[in-house]
């Protein structure tokens, strides 16, 4: 018999029998996918561990809440506590970061100065949060003229420049805030935060929540078409319910990462204020006050103006870099 | 929507956000407890001579449609404090001008320096020039303006003694202009590269590419133009960030322009003066945003084709 052979230029494929014959029974079973399943926080963490300047700025975060945290423990010194004898030192083994004028320990005050700033951007982005949040989905949500006044609305409060604003309300409702809170009963224990810090919140919250409602009624205008909405109206549920399980639920991603970019904006807000001489009120302080106060002897202390300064920069820095990646890293299409 | 209709609605809106300012700042400033002589070694009977004067023993409604009437004739009353008895008017056009000379050459070396360096970014894409660039411009977002003033004066006049500290001296003006053009020129940077990257994959760049031309061409050339309409509407938001930050540059290196009169009225508590200013930035700002609206209405044919 004569061989074959092969010939370069067949199309056809050589199939040997074997192919055909039936499956070992034990192949079975094994048809499921190999990978496990990976839900979606899960997924975003995994995105978000290869982002490696988002990882590192989450450690100098850490590292700063910490210092903030945990640092007024092991000091020697409280921050109002005036040490007689040592006003105005530089920077020693005795205080690291200096003292002022006053003699007070700069590194303690460097310390809750982080907390108030760290504290004024976390809670300022929360009270955004709910405020924006809701106007936003209740908005995208019943649509129609509703939609339309809302949006008008915020319109409105959008082209307003809010900075200006900001100084003028915060100048105005400090004193009768603080009357406010030394006065009335139920309102006593916010004398420990201060009113200036109150007052920081009220502006602050009042005018930045339109931009976190303009991102969550988009999101919602989106959402309402799907049909997992439509299920649930059919099963009766009722527009708080819609609103609070299934909507909001589903751009959490979104609302995640414009809270991180709202920290930062908040503290640099506060910051500014801190300059303008209407921060957070004495003995109390911010990075933001203490660098202002600390600007005026610029020529003979400047080392007091530096640990601050890094300090308020670095943690804008930092919630600013990782709440970019985070951003990345909720909503992977958006990178695209 | 026609476009038209759209610019008349988009003034619409300019104006009412525009009476709002007026009225809150009004309503607010009116809330104050006291009022601008309390604090005057005055008698009883002075005190109420000047507040006759001032029209501030008349109900709020009346001094209210008084001022807005005043207002949009262009007289915003006088400063109680600071520079006692002189037109708000006059102090505000005439340290403005200061301002304005500031704030403009802020504004050229924000938009020089700014877009290029977010167009080199989007070319050298995941290159170490990429890198550098997308690392400056995220310090310089986070950095809070007087801590650059800071920065800037401790080693520049305090350190190495190259610049002068005044304003009125030689070359005064340059840490001032610094530390304005900062903020919005990474700003521009990020979102120049940010729109470019959009823009990167379309079709007419890959003709562009095919016709043969340079990388350096499609990106500063073709992809650049495309990617400005974004930018556009950030003309506004920048006017304001360069008029804010005008308050700090301006108060640390002493420049006698609006931003400084602004802070000291603010400590000084000279009401009428931050009302008159207060009302003066809004206006600017106002209009900035309506006209980069307009211009991005009017320049992308695409906007108003749906």
């Amino acid at each position: 018999m004569k061989s074959i052979t092969p010939n370069l230029f067949s199309l056809q494929n050589r199939i040997s029998p074997e192919s055909f014959s039936p499956l070992d029974p034990s192949y079975y079973g094994k048809e499921t996918l190999e990978t496990e399943e990976v839900g979606f926080w899960r997924a975003s963490w995994r995105r978000l561990k290869h982002n490696k300047i988002a990882m590192i700025s989450l450690c100098l975060i850490g590292l700063i809440i910490l210092f903030a945290f945990i640092g007024p423990l092991f000091s020697p010194y409280t921050y109002d506590q005036q040490i007689r004898g040592d006003e105005g030192m530089f920077p020693t083994l005795k205080h690291l970061f200096g003292t002022d004028k006053l003699g007070r320990d700069l590194l303690v005050r460097c310390m809750i100065g982080t907390r108030i700033s760290l504290a004024v951007g976390v809670v300022s982005a929360i009270i955004v949060l709910i405020i924006g949040s809701i106007y936003g989905s209740i908005s995208g949500l019943f649509g129609g003229k509703v939609d339309t006044v809302m949006m008008r609305i915020v319109d409105i409060i959008y082209s307003v420049p809010e900075i200006l604003l900001i100084v003028v309300i915060k100048m105005v409702i400090d004193q009768p805030l603080e009357q406010l809170v030394s006065t009335v009963d139920f309102l006593m224990p916010l004398q420990k935060v201060g009113s200036g810090l109150i007052a920081i919140f009220i502006v602050y919250g009042s005018l930045y929540w339109v931009g976190m409602a303009r991102i969550v009624r988009g999101q919602i205008l989106q959402l309402k078409e799907m049909e997992f909405i439509t299920a649930a109206r059919v099963l009766g549920c009722s527009q708080k319910d819609l609103i609070k399980k299934h909507l909001l639920p589903n751009c959490i991603g979104q609302l995640i990462a414009t809270v991180m970019l709202q920290i930062p904006s908040a503290i640099f807000t506060e910051a500014f204020l801190s300059f303008l001489g209407i921060g957070v009120s004495a003995p109390l302080a911010s990075l933001g006050s203490l660098t202002a106060e600390a600007l005026g002897g610029i020529y003979s202390y400047a080392y007091r103006v530096i640990s601050p300064a890094v300090l308020i920069s670095l943690i804008i820095l930092a919630f600013n870099l990782f709440g970019d990646g985070l951003r990345d890293a909720l909503d992977p299409k958006m990178k695209k | 929507m026609e476009l038209g209709q759209k610019i008349v609605k988009r003034i619409f809106l300019a104006i009412i956000s525009f009476l709002i300012i007026i009225t809150i700042t009004f309503f607010i400033m009116n809330l104050v407890p006291g009022d601008p002589f309390m604090s005057e070694k005055a008698t009883a009977a002075t005190q109420a001579v000047l507040r006759e004067k001032y029209g501030l023993d008349q109900p709020v409604y009346v001094q209210f449609a008084k001022y807005m009437w005043n207002v949009l004739h262009g007289d915003m009353g006088n400063s109680y404090v600071l520079q006692k008895g002189r037109a708000i008017t006059e102090i505000v056009t005439e340290s403005f001008a200061i301002s304005m000379q500031l704030g403009v050459k802020a504004l050229l070396v924000a938009v020089f320096l700014g877009i290029p360096m977010g167009c080199l970014a989007g070319l050298y894409k995941d290159k170490p020039a990429d890198s550098i660039i997308r690392v400056v411009s995220a310090v310089g977002i986070s950095i809070p303006g007087y801590v650059i003033a800071a920065i800037l004066l401790i080693v520049f006049s305090v350190k190495l003694g190259w610049l002068p500290t005044s304003y009125t001296k030689p070359g005064g003006s340059i840490m001032p202009i610094i530390t304005l053009a900062i903020y919005p020129t990474c700003y521009l940077a990020r979102l120049t590269k940010a729109s470019i990257l959009e823009v990167l994959n379309q079709d007419y760049l890959r003709t562009t590419r095919a016709k043969g031309m340079s990388e350096f061409t499609v990106i500063f050339v073709h992809a650049l133009k495309n990617s400005l309409i974004p930018i556009i509407t950030y003309l506004g938001p920048l006017t304001a960030s360069i008029l804010t930050g005008g308050f700090v540059a301006e108060s640390v290196f002493n420049v006698p322009g609006l931003g400084r009169y602004f802070v000291s009225a603010i400590s000084s508590r000279d009401y009428t003066l931050i009302m008159g200013t207060t009302i003066f930035y809004s206006a600017l700002i106002i209009s900035m945003n309506l006209l980069c609206d307009i211009l991005y209405q009017a320049v992308d044919p695409r906007i108003h084709m749906n």
